[in-house]
């Protein structure tokens, strides 16, 4: 059977990428963000997942004003990186599991989370910039991915509590999956910043630590924050956060911590990394 | 019944609602268009005439044309469709946000840097300036 060993989160903000990209991650100003990552290239080396879920936003890159999915599962065999403005990034195209996808979707829509799938659509930074922080430059990905999109351009996003009943659903559907398969899920976004208007530049370090602790120790309560939190206290990006809920809403609720990281700035925006695993009983 | 807002009372801040999206629609489709390479070339050879080939109002465009970014999201601009433009412009995200607090690019690096703008009297609108509280 499948089974859903650990999660990991983090920040997936594009300078990163462009730093991983360009070569500057020695730089004075890049290297206390990328030593954050080595204990998690360590780790899911020895990991090893067949497959991630891999939970992030697109950014206008691929969804535009016309169609605007609150969920969205990839169900295909192959997804490209997305051109952002100045070409794709020069990373591996991702490969997905359209098996297990096609399954957690069937799921999870009989579980009542009527979410769209695709089965071709460019990934941007959202997705890529996390794999290249957890897996560094490979000539191909070591794992399969499934790209789950979430809504948090156009306002509401979801709310943290249907997000984290959202992972719930999706854990149900990995534990119901015949193949014996390592299954990781990522959340990625967040954590605090803002990227517009005169209040641009906003972080919330008492935001994000709080955040962190109850994510690990008491999800439940913390997916009862209304929107407007997210919005007032950890600014208008900030509410990319949901996205994490889903990830550890898919874990089991007593996990153990095996890895944080908090570091600003990274362009706007705080960074934040966490590790997460399931003790099998 | 009026959508609800709650939101409307954070300072410095336009939630890209419902409302604004309508609004924006179509201004953010330009941006859209300039993903391809081929449209940005358009553009820069001619703003003005690019943009006139979009169902944007005369405010959308001249907002477009002085590249006022906290005005083009007064008029439905959403900050993601908009960084097309600045992409376009070969300006980075950092740059972009620092032309709509007021700061100057070295000064808004230094506050990132510095750990970012403090929550402290930026929570509520009673609390700030319509120039952002950049102290």
């Amino acid at each position: 059977m499948a089974r859903l060993s650990a999660s990991a989160f983090t920040s997936h903000i594009p300078a990163i990428g462009a730093a991983i990209d360009n070569g500057k991650t020695a730089e004075d100003y890049w290297k206390p963000v990328f030593s954050g990552y080595e204990f998690a290239k360590k780790w899911v080396a020895e990991q090893k997942p067949d497959v991630v879920i891999l939970v992030y936003n697109d950014h206008a890159s691929a969804f535009d004003s016309n169609l605007i999915p609150t969920f969205a599962l990839g169900i295909g065999e192959e997804f490209q990186p997305a051109d952002e403005g100045w070409g794709p990034r020069p990373v591996p195209n991702v490969e997905g599991h359209p098996q297990l996808a096609s399954h957690l979707a069937q799921s999870v829509i009989q579980d009542e989370f009527d979410l769209t799938v695709f089965n071709t659509l460019n990934v941007d930074h959202g997705l890529t910039v996390p794999l290249s922080l957890m897996f560094g430059q490979p000539d191909a990905w070591p794992c399969k991915v499934i790209p789950l999109a979430v809504n948090v351009v156009l306002y509401p996003p979801p709310s943290g509590k249907r997000c984290y009943a959202l992972g719930k659903a999706l854990r149900r559907a990995v534990d119901s999956f015949d193949e014996d398969l390592n299954v990781q899920i990522w959340g990625t976004g967040g954590m605090s910043h803002q990227l517009q208007g005169p209040r641009a530049g906003l972080i919330n370090k008492k935001f994000d630590m709080d955040f962190l602790d109850r994510l690990v120790k008491d999800p439940e309560s913390l997916s009862q924050v209304p929107h407007i939190d997210y919005v007032r206290y950890a600014g208008s990006e900030g509410i990319e956060l949901v996205m994490w809920l889903i990830a550890r809403g898919a874990m089991d609720e007593e996990v153990e911590e095996k890895h944080r990281f908090y570091h600003v700035p990274a362009s706007n925006t705080a960074v934040g990394h966490l590790i997460l695993e399931n003790n099998p009983a | 019944m009026a959508l609800d807002k709650p939101y409307l009372d954070v300072p410095g801040t336009t939630i890209f609602d419902a409302d604004m999206a309508r609004k924006g629609f179509h201004l953010n489709q330009y941006c859209m268009s300039l993903m391809k390479a081929e449209n940005r070339e358009r553009f820069k050879s001619g703003e003005r005439a690019y943009l006139d080939e979009w169902p944007m109002t005369e405010a959308q465009k001249e907002a477009v044309l002085i590249r006022d970014y906290n005005l083009m999201m007064k008029l439905g601009g959403n900050i993601y469709f908009l960084a097309k433009i600045f992409s376009c412009d070969g300006i980075s995200f950092q740059v972009a946000a620092s032309t709509m607090t007021g700061l100057t690019v070295d000064e808004y690096k230094e506050m990132m840097v510095t750990g970012g703008r403090s929550p402290e009297g930026n929570l509520y609108k009673s609390d700030m300036t319509e120039e952002g509280n950049n102290g």
